[in-house]
């Protein structure tokens, strides 16, 4: 097989999460993108170990561990990344990135205007629920 | 003891008085009386053995070298000749002098401490000045005689006049520091040497290029400090210190240094003919215009700060004709008579409760109040006008004497000009001081009108120095004239026939037609009421004076005249009254000549700094200041933007990098 | 689409270019397959990232995952394609659906599923997409992958080199995992008692000036719904870590 199908498949899953994790707004599809390109990441490092494994220049196999490796610190990396959202949610009650904006510059002015509605809203309509 | 480490004494003492009095003035304000006059007094004590030990034969030289200071060597050296010798006495006895009248005349004041100190410290100065055997070490003493002169005639600094009057006599003895440093420098270029031996000893043997140039320098300074003419308008103005302080500095000892700096050095300056004819201008030019000032002047203090000026006149005039010893004669007789006019005139001051010889003038029984100065002051007076056989009377002769000398063709020191000018302006000048002593002695002594304010009796330390002093100006001239010679340079100073009767006749005549003029203008004191007396009976003198300057120019109209009918001065000066009050529009000239163009220049300078160069300044902050806003507006806080902007960066690096490296 | 047809045109020509002894014109059968399984999962990708309903995106998040599974397979490396299937496909996508539903995402779509940043976004990933396929294609055109013989990544061979040369990596990797496990529980653990809860509130006390009432509302109003998603959030690790 030629490796190009498989380097360019991961190229392209890769651009697309790069796409979704500037893009998307609700910070759990951002997470969800982040998979995307660590996926394409994998099949990439898999690709290439195949391809150096049978070209013999590679015995340790380092391309499937670190395939491993990746898909573990992923799966570490989705547990700690929801649970954020969760407590941002809580706290905020809201998970779209682009309203979480305490760095900006003179924030001051519109962030708790509205957020302390919101959260207040939210707080009732989760203990009522 | 040796008689070098009497002398090295004698500076240290005062010094450390000074240091001590500045440290402890605050916490030990029992001390600051003692540290003020003990320390006066035994430099007194150890001038006179210095000169008792000296005796007028070859001087004592000492010197030491404490570290290598370049290519000309700076040494502390002492080089105490006759002239020291006595100079360093007479700076004693006024210093020790004013030192207990002080304690008296600021007994209440809170700036008394500093103030003695001060006063020590300016002492120290001066005999530095007067020992020193190196000019640098010499100008170190010049120096902290100017600055301490600031702080003194400053020390009433809550009155405006006192403020211009420190300023302006800093700045003005400044002005002439800078040529006379230059000049020292270019003095001791041309000798190899800052040691005055040294220096005197090249000369005398033709060793100076450019004696013309430096006696010019020189002159400068010297005219600076001792107030000649052009730069003797700080003097009068320096009157709005306390009066000890006039007695001291501008009487007896600091305006004495030029003149003092001058003998030293005169065959420096005998070596150029034209310094000689320059300086003999600056004395006429001096005498005549003081004499004639002192005559329209209203503030009893400022009569005697021209009286000054115009002494020092005749000294100058004394060096200019090569007579030192004449110079120093005169030098030290008036510095005797003039502390004890100043410190009678702070006592008539703090008695009558005004400075100004109008209001005294309209006070009968003044002199009955104050005994002490009215006789002690007629004497001072009497030698001021040189009434023989008042001490003022032979030094001024030995003056005249000497110009006469040189005018009639003894011109081996002195070119006959600057004989015959001296000569001239120191006769008519005889006469003009004999009229303002008179004047003030009237106005002061025999005014009619109400009766002079009680102020009780004054202080004992006040009172007791004025008798002091009252001796050498009676008795120091006819008595020493004769020893004088052995301790200067053995020139004759006694008295000629020819210059004697025409002087005294001369004196004479002025004091006459002042007196007539006088009976002509004194009906008129009563039908104009005029005067402003200071009313704190309880004060000390230094309040009252300060008072009394403080309300001068609004009672009055002005610091120096008052607009009084009855004065005799306007009808001896007639249309010149108006100019003289003000020393003959001199401040005038400086101010268009130098104050407006600097105030322009300055004015000119800060519309540049404010309106240019801010204009620069502020452009320079505003670009970065709107690149600032525009990249803060970059910074949204969001997140995506952030990773975008960041992203497409690395994809912009990463194909340029890839086209590098293929080449492409 | 666009992104697909960009790529498309940018591979055609590079794939004529690169025929060598195995054209790109005669592709062999696991090629074909690899083909046709690698755009459908590039399209569920797309789908992915551009639909506006959030739970079909984590649908079709699972497509894109089990089709690169079977991508694997076809790469001869199996242990990956099934631990591929078990963690990704079994728990992170559903942790992903439970993430949806604890911060109340709507059902259905959603107008407002993307950012403002959107076409920066798509200019960007389009660039780098350019850019990689590029250089990837540049690169790799004329690379041959055998894939005969011995599988590459069968299970024995996988474990053999993981506890043969990697297993000090390994070991390390379960440390990590523990902490994310702490980590997990930490953050998402209900404040435990009430002095504890300011540092929680503290950003909208500190920027607002919230009047009295609110602020009081505030602890007690959270308290009940962290109650309930505690126990899940907490359990998540736990439960993906037992998959593992």
């Amino acid at each position: 097989m030629h490796l190009a199908y498989p380097a360019v498949l991961s190229a392209l899953l890769f651009c697309t999460g790069l796409y979704g994790v500037l893009a998307r707004r609700n910070a759990i599809l951002v997470l969800m993108s982040v998979e995307l390109m660590l996926n394409a990441v994998n099949l990439n490092l898999v690709a290439f170990d195949v391809w150096l494994s049978k070209a013999a220049r590679d015995t340790l196999h380092s391309g499937q561990a670190l395939t491993l490796f990746t898909i573990a610190i992923a799966a570490a990396e989705i547990g700690i990344g929801l649970s954020i959202v969760l407590a941002v949610y809580r706290n905020r009650g809201t998970s779209a990135i682009d309203r979480l904006r305490d760095s900006a510059e003179g924030h001051e002015s519109d962030g708790p205007e509205d957020d302390a509605p919101t959260t207040d809203q939210t707080g009732k309509a989760e203990a009522s629920a | 003891m040796t008689t070098t480490t009497l002398a090295v004494l004698v500076p240290l003492l005062p010094f450390l008085g000074a240091v001590a009095g500045l440290l402890l003035g605050r916490t030990a304000p029992g001390f600051v009386r003692p540290l003020a006059v003990l320390p006066t007094l035994a430099s007194f004590v150890l001038a006179v053995l210095v000169a008792v030990r000296q005796g007028g034969d070859q001087a004592v030289d000492a010197h030491t070298e404490l570290t290598p200071t370049g290519s000309v060597p700076i040494e502390l050296a002492l080089h105490i000749d006759g002239f020291a010798a006595l100079v360093a006495v007479l700076v004693g006895v006024v210093a020790s002098c004013v030192q207990i009248y002080s304690a008296g005349y600021l007994r209440d004041d809170p700036r008394y401490p500093s103030y003695a100190a001060l006063v020590s410290l300016f002492t120290s100065a001066m005999l530095l000045v007067v020992y020193s055997g190196d000019l640098i070490v010499l100008l170190v003493g010049w120096e902290i005689m100017g600055i301490c002169s600031y702080f003194l005639v400053g020390h009433y600094w809550e009155t405006p006049e006192a403020r211009a009057a420190s300023i302006k006599a800093f700045l003005v003895t400044k002005l002439g520091d800078v040529p006379f440093l230059i000049g020292l420098f270019a003095l001791a270029t041309d000798t190899g040497s800052f040691r005055i031996t040294k220096v005197l000893g090249a000369v005398a043997s033709g060793g100076l290029d450019h004696p013309t140039l430096i006696a010019l320098l020189l002159l400068a300074g010297v005219a600076g400090k001792s107030a000649q003419f052009p730069l003797h308008t700080w003097l009068p103005d320096a009157m709005a210190g306390p009066t000890p302080v006039s007695a001291l500095i501008h009487a007896a000892t600091m305006v004495a240094a030029g003149v003092y700096f001058v003998a030293r050095l005169l065959p420096v300056f005998e070596a150029s003919s034209a310094a000689m004819v320059v300086l003999a201008v600056m004395a006429a030019v001096t005498m005549l215009g003081s004499g004639l000032a002192a005559l329209a002047q209203d503030d009893i203090k400022r009569v005697l700060a021209y009286s000054t000026i115009g002494q020092l006149g005749y000294m100058t005039g004394a060096l200019a004709v090569g007579d030192r010893g004449a110079a120093v004669f005169h030098l030290l007789s008036h510095g005797a008579f003039k502390a004890l006019l100043f410190l009678a005139a702070g006592v008539i001051i703090h008695a009558a409760g005004t400075n100004s010889l109008a209001a005294m003038s309209r006070m009968s029984n003044l002199r009955d109040r104050v005994p002490d100065a009215f006789w002690t002051m007629t004497v001072a007076l009497l030698a001021l006008a040189a009434i023989p056989p008042f001490s003022g009377f032979f030094s001024k002769e030995s003056v005249l004497g000497a110009a006469e000398h040189v005018a009639t063709g003894h011109t081996e020191h002195a070119p006959g000009a600057a004989g015959w000018i001296t000569l001239v302006a120191g006769l008519v000048t005889t006469a003009l001081t004999a009229a303002y002593a008179l004047r003030l002695w009237l106005l002061a002594f025999r005014g009619q009108g109400t009766e002079a304010p009680d102020h009780g009796r004054q202080p004992l330390t006040m009172t007791v120095v004025l008798w002091v002093l009252a001796v050498p100006s009676l008795a120091l001239g006819g008595f020493a004239y004769r020893s004088l010679p052995d301790w200067f340079d053995g020139r004759d100073l006694a008295p000629t026939l020819t210059t004697s009767i025409l002087g005294t006749g001369v004196a004479l005549v002025g004091g006459i037609v002042t007196y007539a003029a006088w009976r002509h203008s004194t009906a008129l004191a009563a039908r104009v009421p005029l005067g402003a007396v200071a009313a704190h009976p309880e004060g000390d003198a230094g309040l009252v004076e300060a008072e009394a300057i403080a309300t001068h120019a609004p009672a009055y109209g002005d610091v120096a005249s008052a607009p009084d009918p009855a004065d005799p001065g306007r009808l001896l000066l007639g249309p010149l009254h108006r100019h003289a009050a003000v020393g003959f529009h001199l401040d005038a000239l400086y101010a268009a000549l130098f104050v407006r163009p600097v105030l322009a220049g300055a004015s000119l300078v800060r519309f540049l700094d404010r309106e240019v160069v801010e204009t620069y300044v502020r452009g320079a902050g505003a670009l970065p200041r709107l690149l600032g806003a525009a990249v803060r507006r970059a910074q949204t806080g969001n997140v995506q933007t952030y990773v975008s902007a960041l992203l497409a960066g690395t994809v912009v690096l990463a194909v340029a990098a890839v086209l590098v490296a293929t080449g492409a | 689409m666009s992104l697909a047809a960009a790529a498309t045109v940018t591979a055609a020509p590079a794939t004529n270019l690169a025929a060598d002894t195995h054209g790109f014109l005669s592709p062999t059968g696991v090629e074909i397959t690899f083909l046709l399984v690698g755009l459908v999962t590039f399209g569920a990708a797309l789908v992915t990232v551009t639909t506006r309903q959030l739970v079909h995106a984590a649908l079709w998040l699972v497509v894109t995952l089990g089709g690169l599974a079977v991508e694997y397979l076809l790469l001869t490396a199996e242990f990956i394609a099934w631990v591929q299937v078990l963690i990704y496909v079994g728990s992170v996508v559903v942790l992903l659906l439970f993430g949806l539903m604890l911060t109340r995402a709507p059902i259905g779509r959603s107008p407002d599923a993307d950012s403002g940043n959107r076409w920066a976004a798509l200019t960007v990933a389009v660039a780098s997409a350019a850019a990689l396929v590029w250089v990837v294609v540049d690169a790799f055109r004329a690379t041959w992958i055998d894939l005969d013989g011995p599988a590459a990544g069968s299970t024995a061979v996988t474990g053999a080199s993981l506890f043969q040369n990697w297993v000090l990596p390994f070991e390390a990797l379960s440390v990590l995992l523990l902490a994310a496990l702490v980590g997990a529980i930490v953050l998402s653990r209900k404040a435990k008692a009430e002095s504890s809860s300011p540092p929680v509130n503290s950003r909208a006390g500190s920027g607002s000036s919230p009047s009295v009432p609110n602020s009081r509302n505030h602890p007690s109003g959270r308290k009940e719904p962290v109650a309930g998603t505690d126990p899940v959030a907490g359990t998540d690790p736990a439960e993906q870590e037992g998959a593992r």
